[in-house]
């Protein structure tokens, strides 16, 4: 076979009209709210508009790029830092630290805000503790500040960086960083010019997440009561009661996004991230001297603390006081949650699957453009995004209901597709596309042609070559992709509230149910439920990674 | 999983899915409510105890469930929206959302000015939002209406919560119809000058700071206060109640209407009617700490224990229809 017939050969299956229809499809649900988002932008309210240009706009776009570079960096930094440690070299405690730095994605952003807002502000017991010992706490800094919400916001999110970092370290194989120190670089040089470089598409993929996450807070901003371009929608919205000014800020939200991910990708167009295919992981790790050792493991531990344990630790006593809360009903609220999560994780983590290939495979430009917007609405606010997907599909049945009139006349069965499972799976599928989509296609970058080229020229192409070959290689990533929609939907409120068919209510709504009349210390109870199952994955996910770790 | 095994799996999943979503029309009655399922069951639970009358609920925020109802039109299966605020209702009814109940029962036992003028929605219980204080650095003297928190004496003792919740814009929207919109910018102009500390999220965290003496005064609702106090009773706080001279204490309510395209209009007005009276309205009020909106029912004893007070006469409609007016007014001072 020549080379030529290989690469047709292995890309045969990709070229027919139906896999294109799919992605299509996959990517439809995502697009549905931008279209809504966009069409509302070209109509603008033009007395709202003035007063939002005038009084808000100014204030809300520096808050917001100022969390977007804060947390952006922050967090980038923690989780590729700790990534390293834990994936490269040998520490005390890291084979514990491996797994549990994974922990923080369980708890809720909002969540985290608000037991730090209750610890830290001025009359929570820290510095109640330290007027009553000094007779003054003015020298401790306001929790609720632009660097209050950033070292919240990062403590919550760095997980995202820090697993696809992980993932990076730990499938680019040691021989890359052992070349470039028989070259002569010194073992920081070796991981600065090296190491980093080869995992930049998925620190990269991580940050984006983080920065997405970021941008469409809105509980946790407004725990701190701090103004973003989110605030300002759901301001315009709920209090001025024009959701066609909200549904514009949210248009200029998502060019912001475009502009970031445009200036990304270009910086690395033409770079190939393929492993040296070393995957043997028995070789050494970096030895760090004694006292570097003692650092790494206080700064896993620092962040471990205050990311995970002192919050559930909160958690736990305020569930403690309202422990009468727990009825049998729990067992649904967590088997519902946990049911809904699965399903989300089958279908999202197969849908990346399939658009991550059909981005590789066709590599036509307007398949790339498609694949790339339907990723982006992970950056929109949640409740705008519920909204953005619920009432078109609420369209749809309206239509189907009157075709069915027409049809069978008034005893036509009544539809509702919007109170449905299939409902909450494709606004899920909306959000968190993005979620599974990163890594699963930062780990196909790690798949050389030449790969492809030896399996073909053995007969093994098509699907064949996908279960046989490629998803073996991709295993750290799918699972990685898993984790992070598992744990997500578990999280997910105004999505899960406005599609969940009656009765359907799971402990996220349980959290809401509570928050909603500002009962928090209530609401510990089944946010600690939700961090509970939400370890379940991340130790799955440990196991997982064994194989290769 | 293989993927030979994924296909059919997702296939199956789909299909269980979306069935679910096709059925014949039910006899039960279909609430969308802002106000939270441990405020609601009780009361629905009641009900059906009572009458046989089945009451299905979807909970959410306001914005999003009346999104949806407009989306839904006359295929809607809701007959009953409820939420937690006068400003929602008077907006779900604004875009034609809710119909107009003629009814004797909720005409006698909801006063006019808690209930929209056409009908279309009833407030079933008073949220009153009043001064707070500090017992051990304010005298109550000292306090009398809103506008007089922004004076030369609370200057950095003021404590507000965000303005981004619906309370403080309809107490705004409240000023406004009150005084005017020079006048009520002025009042709120004044109490940014005199705040102790960036706003807070949430009612419970202002009194905390209260008690802390991070300030002395703030508004609070007043369940808020009766949930902490039930918990802390020895906590150096009260409530002051504003504006007695005046207008009186700014209420909003937590109501409800029925749909514009109700597929069971008359069952949601019966209950809508039970809900009106008195053994329903003292355990709607009391499972949050609010008022009965009917005047003959008493408070809970928490609640009686904090004295009689004026509430405010003007109809809480007007809270809706000036409340993106109060939102600019606002944001033009600078109340975050």
């Amino acid at each position: 076979m020549t080379a030529d017939s290989i690469q047709s050969e292995t890309r045969r299956g990709w070229r027919s009209p139906l896999s294109v229809v799919l992605g299509i499809l996959l990517c439809l649900p995502a697009l549905v709210p931008l279209v809504v988002i966009v069409h509302a932008t070209i109509s603008p309210e033009a007395d709202v508009w003035a007063h939002l240009a005038r009084y808000v706009l100014p204030e809300v776009t520096i808050n917001t790029i100022k969390l977007l570079i804060g947390v952006g960096l922050l967090s980038s930094v923690v989780g590729t830092a700790l990534a390293w440690l834990t994936s490269m070299c040998e520490f005390p405690g890291r084979r514990f630290f491996d797994w549990a730095l994974l922990l923080p994605l369980a708890i809720p952003t909002y969540v985290l805000a608000f037991v730090a807002v209750g610890f830290l502000d001025y009359s929570g017991p820290l510095q109640t503790w330290l007027r009553e010992l000094t007779g003054t706490s003015q020298w401790v800094p306001r929790i609720r500040s632009t660097g209050g919400v950033i070292v919240v916001l990062s403590l919550a999110l760095y997980p995202y960086v820090y697993l696809l970092a992980r993932t990076a370290f730990l499938t680019q194989g040691r021989r890359a960083l052992e070349a470039a120190q028989t070259l002569g670089f010194g073992r920081a040089a070796a991981t600065w010019k090296v190491a980093l470089p080869m995992a930049r598409p998925w620190i990269a993929a991580g940050v984006a997440l983080v920065c997405m996450e970021t941008l469409a807070d809105f509980g946790a901003v407004s725990v701190f009561n701090y103004n973003t371009f989110t605030t300002a929608i759901y301001r315009a919205w709920f209090g001025m009661f024009s959701i066609s000014a909200a549904l514009e800020l949210a248009g200029v939200l998502l060019v912001f996004v475009i502009a970031a991910f445009a200036l990304e990708r270009s910086s690395r167009a033409g770079a190939r991230f393929t492993s040296a295919r070393d995957m043997s992981r028995e070789t050494t790790r970096l030895q760090l001297t004694p006292a570097m050792r003692w650092v790494a493991f206080i700064s896993a531990g620092l962040v471990l603390a205050l990311a995970f344990a002192l919050p559930l630790l909160q958690l736990l006593i305020w569930s403690l006081k309202n422990a009468s809360d727990i009825d049998s009903r729990y067992w649904g609220f967590i088997a519902r949650s946990l049911m809904l999560a699965g399903s989300a994780v089958v279908v999202i983590v197969a849908a990346s699957l399939l658009l991550a290939y059909l981005e590789r495979r066709r590599s036509s430009a307007s398949m790339k453009a498609l694949v790339r917007l339907a990723t982006l609405g992970y950056a929109v606010p949640g409740t705008v995004l519920a909204v953005g997907i619920v009432v078109p599909l609420v369209m749809l049945n309206n239509y189907l209901q009157g075709l069915l009139r027409t049809w069978f006349g008034a005893g036509a069965p009544v539809l509702l597709l919007q109170g449905t499972l299939l409902a909450v799976l494709i606004a899920y599928l909306a959000r968190f596309l993005t979620v599974g989509f990163n890594p699963v296609e930062s780990g196909l970058q790690r798949i050389t042609r030449s790969i492809d080229e030896a399996a073909a020229s053995l007969g093994v192409v098509g699907t064949q070559l996908i279960r046989k070959v490629h998803v073996p290689l991709l295993r750290t990533s799918l699972a990685t992709a898993a984790t992070l929609v598992f744990v997500d939907v578990m999280k997910e409120m105004p999505i899960t509230l406005i599609t969940r068919p009656p009765g359907w209510d799971t402990l996220a709504v349980r959290v809401w149910e509570m928050t909603s009349e500002g009962e928090w210390e209530r609401a510990a109870l089944p946010a600690v439920a939700i961090v509970l199952v939400g370890l379940i994955p991340a130790a799955m996910l440990t196991r997982r990674g064994a194989h290769v770790a | 999983m293989s993927i030979r095994l994924l296909a059919p799996l997702l296939g199956a999943l789909l299909l269980v899915a979306g069935v679910s979503g096709c059925g014949k029309q039910s006899s039960e009655l279909v609430v969308y409510s802002a106000r939270n399922e441990q405020l609601i069951k009780p009361i629905f639970d009641r009900y059906t105890a009572e009458t046989g009358q089945k009451i299905r609920f979807v909970t959410d925020d306001a914005g999003p469930l009346i999104e949806r109802l407009n989306a839904e039109g006359a295929n809607s299966q809701a007959d009953i929206l409820m939420t937690v605020d006068a400003g929602e209702l008077w907006h779900a009814a604004d875009l034609g959302l809710l119909q107009s109940v003629q009814s004797d029962a909720l005409s006698a036992n909801i006063p006019e000015s808690l209930r929209d003028p056409n009908n279309r929605w009833f407030g079933f219980s008073i949220r009153a939002r009043t001064i707070v204080y500090s017992t051990e650095r304010v005298k109550p003297e000292e306090l009398s209406d809103y506008a007089a928190l922004g004076g030369e004496r609370w200057k950095g003792k003021l404590c507000l919560r965000t303005s981004k919740k619906v309370y403080n814009q309809s107490l705004v929207a409240m000023l406004i119809a009150e005084h005017g919109e020079p006048k009520a910018e002025e009042i709120v102009r004044g109490w940014v000058a005199n705040l102790a500390t960036e706003p807070f999220s949430n009612d419970t965290l202002l009194m905390q700071a209260i008690v802390a003496g991070q300030c002395d005064v703030g508004l609070v609702n007043t369940y808020y206060f009766g949930r902490l106090v039930r918990e802390q009773p020895e906590l150096p706080i009260k409530l002051f109640w504003a504006d007695q001279a005046g207008q009186g204490v700014h209420v909003n309510i937590s109501g409800a209407g029925v749909t514009a395209h109700a597929p069971r209009a008359a069952e949601a007005k019966k209950f809508f009617e039970w809900l009106s009276q008195p053994e329903a309205q003292t355990m709607f009020a009391g499972l949050n700490l609010e008022y009965p909106a009917n005047p003959a029912v008493k408070a809970d004893a928490i609640v009686l224990a904090w004295g009689d007070f004026k509430p405010s006469p003007m109809n809480v409609a007007q809270a809706g229809e000036l409340q993106a007016a109060a939102v600019k007014l606002m944001d033009r001072v600078g109340y975050r």
